[in-house]
C-alpha cells in the first residue's frame, strides 16, 4: 500500500476538513471555555458527528459503522486537531471501540449502537500517576461470586466526568507491575462507588480523578479474557497513540499555517519579517519536522489497519515523533508571533496549550523513545 | 491485495534466491564493496561481477527504466516490491553510479533519442561510469555564478576552465558539466554537456578529505572540444536540467540517512558497552540519546518510503527532494556522533587493524560532507523557506 492517501481517504478528508472548520473552529472552544462550559465539549457536535459517521468510522459495517481503519480515524483527528475542536473521540470513537472490537457481543450490542449514533462518549482510566505508566495496574478487582469488586484510583481520564462507558484496566492477578494479570472492564456511567472529580487542564478541557471504592461489576463487563487484558490494553493503547498522533499533527498544522500568515504579513525594520533568514531557517526546519512526523503517523495507521507486527513499534515512533515536531511547532508559533503570541485574545496559545495536554496523553516522546529502545533490545 | 502484485513478490524472491551469490547478500563492510562499473573499475570478486551481470541482464540495475534502455521497466509497485524483497534476503545493490541516480533520470527526461539510445544501456550495464562537473571554486552554493565557457566553434564547443570537488573525476569516463555558453545573462546563459574524459584537454588533480580519502578533484579543462550533438537539453537552458538533475541527486544523498542494514547503531553500542543488570544499554545517558535519534530514524524510514511513493505517483512538491536532502544528511551525522561516542576510544584509532584501518573515525569524517555536497544544508533551508513555504525574498 502506498503511503499517502488514496482517492477515497482524500475525499473524507476533503469532507471533514470544511466541516469541522465550519462546525468547529477555534472560536468554539473559546466560547465555550469562556462560558465555563462545565462539559468542556458540545454534545449537539458529537451527534453530528454521528450523523456523518465519525463516530463510527471504525465499527464494523455490521454493527452499523463505517468499517473504515486507522487511516480514516486519523483523518478526524487530524481536522480535530488543526481546529482544536474539543471532543471524546479519541477515547470514545477510537480507544472504547478498538476495545469492543475485541470484546464479545453482549458489550457490542449495549454500547456500539449509542456511539455510532453519537449519543455515547466513553473515557478511558489507565494512568494512576502523574506520569504514564499503564504497565503498571495497582487497581485490584477481587472476584466476588460470578462478578468482581474493583478498588484503587485512576488519573488523567479525558472527558471521564461526562462518560456514559468507563474502560478501565484493574488487576485481577499478581503484582502492580506484573505483565499478566490485568483486566479490563467497561462499566456503565452510574455505578455506586465511583466517585469522579473532573479537573480543568491547561487546555481548557477537562480530565477526571477517579476513585473506585468497593465497586461491584457482574462479569459481562470483561472486556475480552480475565486476566489476559493486556493484549486488549496493548492494542487499545497502540490506537489512540496513533489517533493522538494524528491529532498533534493537525496541532502542529494549524499552529504553523498561522504562523505562516502572520509572518508573511507582519513588517519590522520596514521588511516582512517572513523575509529575514533567521525566521525561514526555523520554519523549514519546522516543515522538515512536521512532514517526518506526518509520514510515521500514516505509518502506523497502515500498520495497525494490517494487522502489522510492527505496529505496536510504529504506534511509538508516531506518537514521539508527532509529540516532538508538534512541540517545535506551537514552541515556535508563540515565538514568531512575537508579544501578541502571548495574548489570550490571540488563537495561537491555545494551540500551544492543547500541543502540551496531548503531547502527555498516552506517553510523551521520552516514554515513547524508551519504549522503542526496549523493544529494540537496549 | 493485488494478485499480480503478490505473483510478481513471489517470482522475485524466488529468482533472487537462486540468482544473488551469497556473498552478495552480506551488508558492505565498507565502501570499497561499492560496485560503481565503468572502463576502470576491477571487480571486488567474481561475485560482485556475477551480481551485477545477471541483475543488469534483467534491467533490475535500474528497475523502473524503460526496457528498451536497459531498464527494468517495472511499475513503482513492482519497483517497490522487488526493492522489499532485496532487502528482505540482504541482497546488495549490484550497480550503484551517478549515472544512475543522476544522469539517467535528465537523460530519460530531456536526451535526443539518439543521446538515450547511446548512453543509458551503458549506464543500466555499468560499462560507463559518470561525474559530475557543476562546481567552481567560486561557484558552489552560488551555482550559476559558474565560469567555466564552452565557445560555440561552429560543430562543436571550446571548453576552458576548472571545476571542483568534482567526486571520482579520476576513475570515471565521462562528465556532465556545466558550463557558460552566454555571460550576459546568469542563469540564462548556461548549457549542459556530455563529454570523455579523455577527450584532450582534460585533466584532474585529487583532493585528500578530512577522512584521508580522496575520492574527488580539481578538475581542468584547456581546449577541449565536444561536438555538439552532445548538449543535453536546449542551448542555454542548461540551469533547467542542471535544477532536474539536482532534484535526484538530492534524493540520493537523503537516501544516505535510512536505516543502514546490518548492525544497529543499538547492537554497536551494547557490544561496545554491555549492558547493565536490567538488559539495558548500561550508559543511560547515552542509551536516551541513541532512542530519540532512533526514534527520528525510523519515522525518517516511514518519510523515505512516502517519498518515494509519492514522487512516483507524481504527488510531490518539485522542492521536497531539498526537505528530504536536508532532514536524511543532518540524521546521518547525528548517527555517526552516536556512533563515535559509543565507540570511545577505539573507535579513535586510525591505523590499528582492529578499528579496520580507522573505519568508525572515517566514515564519521566522511559523513560531515553529506550536508554540504549536492547543495548545503542552508541552501535546502533556504529552497524550502522559498519554495514550498512561499516565505518572501529578503
Ligand atoms: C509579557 C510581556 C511583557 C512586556 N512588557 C513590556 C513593557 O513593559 N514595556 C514595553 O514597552 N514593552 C513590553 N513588551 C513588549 C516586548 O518588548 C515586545 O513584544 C518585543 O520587543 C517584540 O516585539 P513584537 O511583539 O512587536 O514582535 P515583532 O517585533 O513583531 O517580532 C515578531 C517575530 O519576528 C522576529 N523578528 C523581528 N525582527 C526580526 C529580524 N530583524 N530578524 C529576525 N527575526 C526578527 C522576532 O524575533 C519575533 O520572533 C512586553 C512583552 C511581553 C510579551
Ligand atoms: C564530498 C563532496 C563531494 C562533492 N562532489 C561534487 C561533485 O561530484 N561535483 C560537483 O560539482 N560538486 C561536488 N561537491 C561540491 C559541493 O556541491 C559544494 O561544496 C557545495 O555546493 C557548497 O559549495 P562551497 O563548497 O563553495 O561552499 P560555499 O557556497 O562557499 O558555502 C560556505 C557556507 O556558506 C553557506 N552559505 C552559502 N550561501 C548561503 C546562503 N545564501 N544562505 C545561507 N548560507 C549560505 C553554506 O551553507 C556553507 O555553510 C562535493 C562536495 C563535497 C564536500
Amino acid at each position: 500500500m502506498p503511503l499517502f492517501h488514496d482517492e477515497d481517504q482524500e475525499t473524507l478528508a476533503n469532507t471533514v476538513g470544511p466541516f469541522m472548520a465550519d462546525r468547529a473552529p477555534v472560536s468554539h472552544l473559546r466560547s465555550l471555555r469562556d462560558a465555563d462550559d462545565p462539559a468542556g465539549f458540545s454534545r449537539d457536535l458529537w451527534r453530528e458527528f454521528g450523523q456523518m459517521g465519525f463516530t463510527g468510522v471504525l465499527v464494523d459495517e455490521a454493527d452499523g459503522g463505517l468499517g473504515l481503519g486507522h487511516v480514516e480515524a486519523g483523518i478526524v483527528l487530524e481536522e480535530i486537531g488543526r481546529n482544536l475542536t474539543p471532543s471524546p473521540f479519541i477515547g470514545t470513537a477510537v480507544g472504547a471501540v478498538e476495545a469492543l472490537r475485541l470484546a464479545d457481543r453482549g458489550l457490542k450490542e449495549t454500547w456500539l449502537p449509542g456511539i455510532v449514533a453519537g449519543e455515547t462518549v466513553a473515557a478511558l482510566a489507565l494512568d494512576e500517576a502523574a506520569r504514564h505508566r499503564p504497565q503498571s495496574v495497582a487497581l485490584k478487582a477481587e472476584r466476588q461470586g460470578n462478578g468482581f469488586r474493583l478498588t484503587g484510583a485512576k488519573q488523567f481520564a479525558p472527558f471521564r466526568h461526562e462518560a456514559d462507558l468507563l474502560l478501565v484496566s484493574a488487576r485481577t492477578a499478581g503484582d502492580a507491575s506484573d505483565e499478566e494479570g490485568v483486566t479490563l472492564f467497561a462499566l456503565p456511567r452510574s455505578h455506586p462507588g465511583i466517585t469522579v472529580k473532573a479537573e480543568r487542564l491547561a487546555d481548557s478541557s477537562f480530565a477526571a480523578r477517579i476513585e473506585l471504592d468497593g465497586v461491584d461489576v457482574d462479569g459481562s463487563t470483561v472486556v475480552g479474557e480475565v486476566d489476559d487484558g493486556r493484549s486488549v490494553l496493548n492494542r487499545v493503547l497502540s490506537a489512540v497513540r496513533t489517533g493522538a498522533s494524528a491529532e498533534l499533527v493537525g496541532v502542529a498544522g494549524g499552529a504553523s499555517a498561522m504562523t505562516l500568515d502572520y509572518i508573511k504579513q507582519r513588517k519590522q525594520f520596514g521588511r516582512i519579517i517572513g523575509s529575514y533568514q533567521a525566521l525561514q531557517h526555523r520554519a523549514a526546519h519546522l516543515y522538515a519536522e512536521m512532514e517526518v512526523a506526518r509520514a510515521a503517523t500514516l505509518k502506523a495507521q497502515q500498520s495497525l489497519d494490517a494487522g502489522s507486527e510492527t505496529a505496536e513499534r510504529d504506534a511509538s515512533v508516531a506518537k514521539a515523533m508527532a509529540g516532538m515536531a508538534s512541540s517545535l511547532a506551537v514552541r515556535e508559533a508563540v515565538q514568531m508571533h512575537g508579544g501578541i503570541g502571548m495574548t489570550d485574545e490571540y488563537d495561537v496559545g491555545f494551540f500551544m496549550k492543547r500541543q502540551r495536554v496531548l503531547a502527555e496523553l498516552y506517553g510523551d516522546a521520552d516514554f515513547h523513545a524508551d519504549r522503542l529502545a526496549r523493544m529494540e533490545g537496549y | 491485495m493485488d494478485d499480480a502484485l503478490e505473483d510478481f513478490r513471489r517470482d522475485t524472491r524466488a529468482w533472487l534466491e537462486e540468482n544473488c551469490p551469497p556473498e552478495m547478500r552480506k551488508p558492505m563492510r565498507s565502501e570499497k564493496d561499492i560496485c560503481w562499473g565503468g572502463r576502470k573499475f576491477t571487480f571486488a570478486s567474481d561475485a560482485q561481477k556475477q551480481w551485477l551481470d545477471v541483475m543488469a541482464e534483467r534491467g533490475w540495475t535500474v528497475p523502473d527504466w524503460p526496457s528498451e534502455y536497459g531498464g527494468g521497466g517495472l511499475s513503482p509497485a513492482e519497483t517497490k516490491v522487488l526493492k522489499q524483497e532485496m532487502a528482505a534476503l540482504g541482497c546488495r545493490v549490484p550497480l550503484q553510479s551517478f549515472g544512475i541516480s543522476m544522469l539517467g533520470p535528465a537523460l530519460l527526461k530531456y536526451g535526443t533519442e539518439e543521446q538515450k539510445q547511446e548512453h543509458l544501456p551503458k549506464i543500466a550495464r555499468g560499462e560507463i561510469r559518470w561525474c559530475q562537473g557543476y562546481s567552481e571554486p567560486n561557484a558552489g552554493s552560488d551555482l550559476a555564478s559558474l565560469a567555466t565557457s564552452a565557445e560555440d566553434k561552429g560543430d562543436h564547443y571550446l571548453v576552458n576552465g576548472q571545476k571542483v570537488w568534482t567526486s571520482y573525476a579520476d576513475e570515471a569516463d565521462w562528465i556532465f558539466c556545466l558550463t557558460r555558453t552566454d555571460t550576459s545573462q546568469k542563469q540564462g546563459g548556461i548549457t549542459f554537456l556530455l563529454f570523455d574524459m579523455e577527450s584532450d584537454g582534460v585533466s584532474t588533480r585529487p583532493i585528500r578529505l578530512i577522512s584521508g580519502a580522496s575520492p574527488f578533484c580539481e578538475t581542468f579543462f584547456e581546449d577541449v572540444k565536444v561536438p555538439k550533438n552532445q548538449v543535453l537539453g536546449e542551448v542555454n537552458d542548461g540551469w533547467s536540467v542542471a535544477k532536474y538533475l539536482l532534484g535526484h541527486e538530492r534524493e540520493m544523498i537523503s537516501g544516505m540517512g535510512g536505516r543502514a542494514q546490518g548492525l544497529t547503531l543499538s547492537d554497536y553500542a551494547l557490544n561496545k558497552l554491555g549492558a547493565d543488570e536490567q538488559g539495558r544499554l548500561d550508559d543511560s545517558v547515552l542509551r536516551a540519546r541513541i532512542a530519540m535519534h532512533e526514534v527520528r530514524s525510523h519515522a525518517f524510514a516511514a518519510m523515505s518510503e512516502r517519498f518515494i511513493d509519492q514522487l512516483k505517483a507524481g504527488k510531490i512538491h518539485s522542492a521536497q527532494p531539498s526537505m528530504m536532502k536536508y532532514y536524511g544528511t543532518e540524521l546521518n551525522k547525528d548517527r555517526h556522533e552516536l556512533l563515535m561516542a559509543a565507540g570511545g576510544s577505539d573507535a579513535l584509532e586510525w591505523e590499528s587493524e582492529a578499528s579496520g584501518g580507522g573505519k568508525a573515525a572515517r566514515a564519521w569524517l566522511r559523513t560531515k560532507a553529506n550536508s554540504i555536497e549536492g547543495g548545503t544544508s542552508e541552501i535546502q533551508l533556504n529552497i524550502v523557506a522559498k519554495r514550498i513555504l512561499e516565505l518572501p525574498e529578503g
